[in-house]
C-alpha cells in the first residue's frame, strides 16, 4: 500500500520568538542601551520540536490549554510564521478560518470587501467574478451585499467572511474553534460546507476546547503542552491524556 | 487545471526575493489595497477626492501670499511652489501612510498570510493616484500664471518613477523602524517638518550662496525634486548629469530600504 501524501508535513517544527527582555519603548533608549551593551532578548520557544502529518480527507483535531502553541502552529501551517528550527511542507491551497472577515473594512461595501477579502485569501480577479454570486447566495444576505458592511450585525459578518473564505475549494482548512456563526440552520450549511470540502479530499485541522467537538469530528488528535506535543493518536486517547495531565 | 501550490519553508530563496516574488504574485491584492484607500477616502469626507486636490492649492495660497515679498521676483511664484509641493507631498504622505498602515494594520499579518511590504507598495500606489489627480489644479494654476505646459512633461513619469522607488525604499524603512520603536513616527514627523526647509521648494537654489550650496545636494529630494520641477516648470529636457544623481539615489534607497524590511519582516508578524 502507498503512502498517501501528506497535504501538511511539520518536522522537527520549532518556533521562536525573540523579545526585549525590558521593555524598551522608544528608539533613544534603544539606542542607548545598545551602546552600553545592556539591551538582553529574551528567548521564549512557543513551539519545541513538533511533528506531525494531516492527511487528505481527515480531520485533525488539536487540543491544549490557551498558551500551549496551538495558534502558533495554525499559523506556521498558513504561512504567517516561519519556523525557526524544522521544515513545514503544506501542499494545495490553504483556508484558514481564524479570523473571519479578517481585512474588511467598514467603510466599503458588502461587494467590494468580497473583492478585497479574496483579493487578501489569494484569489485573482477573476476567480473573485466568476465565484460572487455563489458567495453572496451562500451568506444569504441578499440586498444587503450593496450596503456598507458597518450596518451589518455581527452574523451577517461572520457568514460573509466564512462564505468568502470557503468559496474556492481549498486543500488544507484551518479551524479554530466554535464556528458559531449564524443560526442553526447556517451553522448546520457550514458544517455541511466543510465535510463536502473533506469528501473531495480537504485537510482539516481543528482546534477547540470542546472535547466532544473533537471526539465527534475528528479522525485523529494531538494534546500540544507548552509547545510540546504530548499524545498524538486517536481522539479518545489524546483526549483522555489531556483530561489527565492535572494528576 | 493549475498545478497544486506547495509551500515548504526549507526553500532557499533569500527573504529580499522571496518577498518581491510574493509581492508580483498578490499584485491583485496591492490593486485592491488601492482600491480601498482611494474608496475610503472618497466616502468618508463630503469634499473627498476634491480635497486631495484642494488640499495642495490651499499650502501653495497661504505660503505664496506670505513668501511673496521675498521670492516674488520669480517667474510665477505660485506655480513654481505647486509643482515642488506636489512631489513633495507624495513623498511625505506616502512615508507617513506606509508608517502608519503597517503600525495599525499589522494585526492582520498576525492572522492571514499576505507580502509583508503590501502596506508599503500600496501606501505609495495610492500616492501616485493621489499626485495624478493633482495634476488637475496644476494645469490651472499654470494656464493662470501663464507657465505653458510643454512637450517636456512627457519626461514627468520617469521622475515620478524615480521619486516612487525612493519613497518605497524610504518609506519600508521607516515602516520597520516604527514596528519596534513607536515614537519613531512622531520622530519621523518633526524629521519631515526641517526636510522641507532644506528642499527648495518654496524658495529657489538661489537663495543658497554658492559656498552653502552643498547644503542643499547632501538632501537626495534636492535631486529627486528637481527632476520633477524641470520638465514641468523650467520646460526643460533634464540632463544626464541632472538625472544619474537621482536615479542612483532613488534605485540604492529601494535596495536598501527592501532588504532591511525584508530582513525584519518575518518578525512583524508577533511583534507588531
Amino acid at each position: 500500500m502507498t503512502n498517501p501524501v501528506e497535504a501538511v508535513h511539520l518536522e522537527a517544527v520549532s518556533v521562536r520568538y525573540r523579545v526585549p527582555s525590558e521593555r524598551v519603548r522608544t528608539f533613544k533608549e534603544y539606542f542607548i542601551r545598545r551602546l552600553k551593551g545592556e539591551v538582553q532578548m529574551r528567548t521564549f520557544w512557543a513551539l519545541h520540536d513538533v511533528a506531525l502529518n494531516v492527511y487528505p480527507g481527515e480531520v485533525f483535531g488539536l487540543v491544549g490549554v490557551n498558551g500551549a502553541g496551538k495558534s502558533t502552529l495554525l499559523k506556521v501551517v498558513a504561512r504567517v510564521l516561519r519556523p525557526t528550527k524544522g521544515r513545514v511542507i503544506v501542499r494545495g491551497r490553504v483556508a484558514p478560518l481564524l479570523e473571519l472577515g479578517a481585512g474588511f473594512h467598514p467603510e466599503l461595501t458588502g461587494k467590494e470587501n468580497i473583492f478585497l477579502n479574496g483579493a487578501l485569501l489569494g484569489f485573482g480577479n477573476h476567480e473573485m467574478r466568476e465565484k460572487y454570486d455563489q458567495i453572496v447566495e451562500f451568506a444569504e444576505l441578499g440586498e444587503f451585499i450593496n450596503a456598507p458592511i458597518r450596518t451589518y450585525s455581527s452574523g451577517m459578518y461572520a457568514r460573509l467572511g466564512f462564505s468568502v473564505a470557503t468559496a474556492s475549494e481549498p486543500d488544507v482548512l484551518i479551524v479554530d474553534e466554535v464556528l458559531s456563526v449564524g443560526d442553526e440552520a447556517f451553522q448546520q450549511k457550514c458544517a455541511a460546507r466543510i465535510e463536502a470540502f473533506r469528501l473531495h479530499g480537504a485537510a482539516i485541522l481543528l482546534v477547540s476546547h470542546s472535547m466532544d467537538s473533537i471526539q465527534a469530528m475528528c479522525q485523529r488528535a494531538a494534546w500540544l503542552d507548552h509547545g510540546a506535543l504530548k499524545a498524538i493518536g486517536e481522539p479518545a486517547q489524546v483526549i483522555r491524556a489531556y483530561r489527565e495531565r492535572g494528576s | 487545471m493549475q498545478p497544486t501550490p506547495i509551500y515548504d519553508s526549507a526553500q532557499l530563496i533569500p527573504h529580499a526575493l522571496q518577498e518581491l516574488k510574493e509581492a508580483v504574485n498578490y499584485r491583485h491584492l496591492l490593486f485592491q489595497l488601492v482600491r480601498r484607500d482611494i474608496l475610503t477616502r472618497y466616502r468618508r469626507s463630503f469634499l473627498g477626492v476634491a480635497w486631495t486636490m484642494l488640499s495642495p492649492l490651499g499650502i501653495m495660497l497661504v505660503l505664496s501670499f506670505v513668501f511673496s515679498q521675498l521670492f516674488g521676483q520669480i517667474r510665477a511664484y505660485p506655480a513654481y511652489i505647486l509643482c515642488g509641493l506636489m512631489a513633495w507631498n507624495f513623498f511625505s504622505q506616502s512615508t507617513m501612510s506606509a508608517m502608519n498602515s503597517l503600525v495599525w494594520g499589522g494585526g492582520l499579518l498576525q492572522r492571514i498570510y499576505i507580502p509583508r511590504a503590501s502596506f508599503g507598495i500600496s501606501a505609495i500606489g495610492s500616492g501616485v493616484v493621489n499626485l495624478v489627480l493633482s495634476i488637475i489644479p496644476l494645469a490651472i494654476v499654470m494656464s493662470i500664471t501663464g507657465i505653458p505646459i510643454r512637450i517636456t512633461a512627457a519626461f514627468l513619469p520617469i521622475s515620478l518613477l524615480l521619486l516612487a522607488c525612493f519613497t518605497l525604499g524610504l518609506g519600508l524603512m521607516i515602516s520597520t523602524l516604527a514596528v519596534y520603536f513607536p515614537d519613531v513616527v512622531e520622530m519621523y514627523q518633526i524629521i519631515l517638518t526641517a526636510w522641507m526647509y532644506l528642499t527648495p521648494i518654496i524658495y529657489p537654489e538661489s537663495v543658497f550662496p554658492a559656498k552653502y550650496q552643498w547644503i542643499l545636494h547632501l538632501n537626495p529630494l534636492y535631486y529627486l525634486v528637481k527632476l520633477w520641477r524641470l520638465p514641468l516648470y523650467d520646460g526643460h529636457w533634464p540632463t544626464w548629469g541632472e538625472v544619474w544623481p537621482a536615479a542612483l539615489i532613488a534605485f540604492g534607497m529601494l535596495l536598501v530600504g527592501w532588504l532591511f524590511f525584508t530582513s525584519k519582516s518575518d518578525e512583524f508578524a508577533y511583534r507588531v
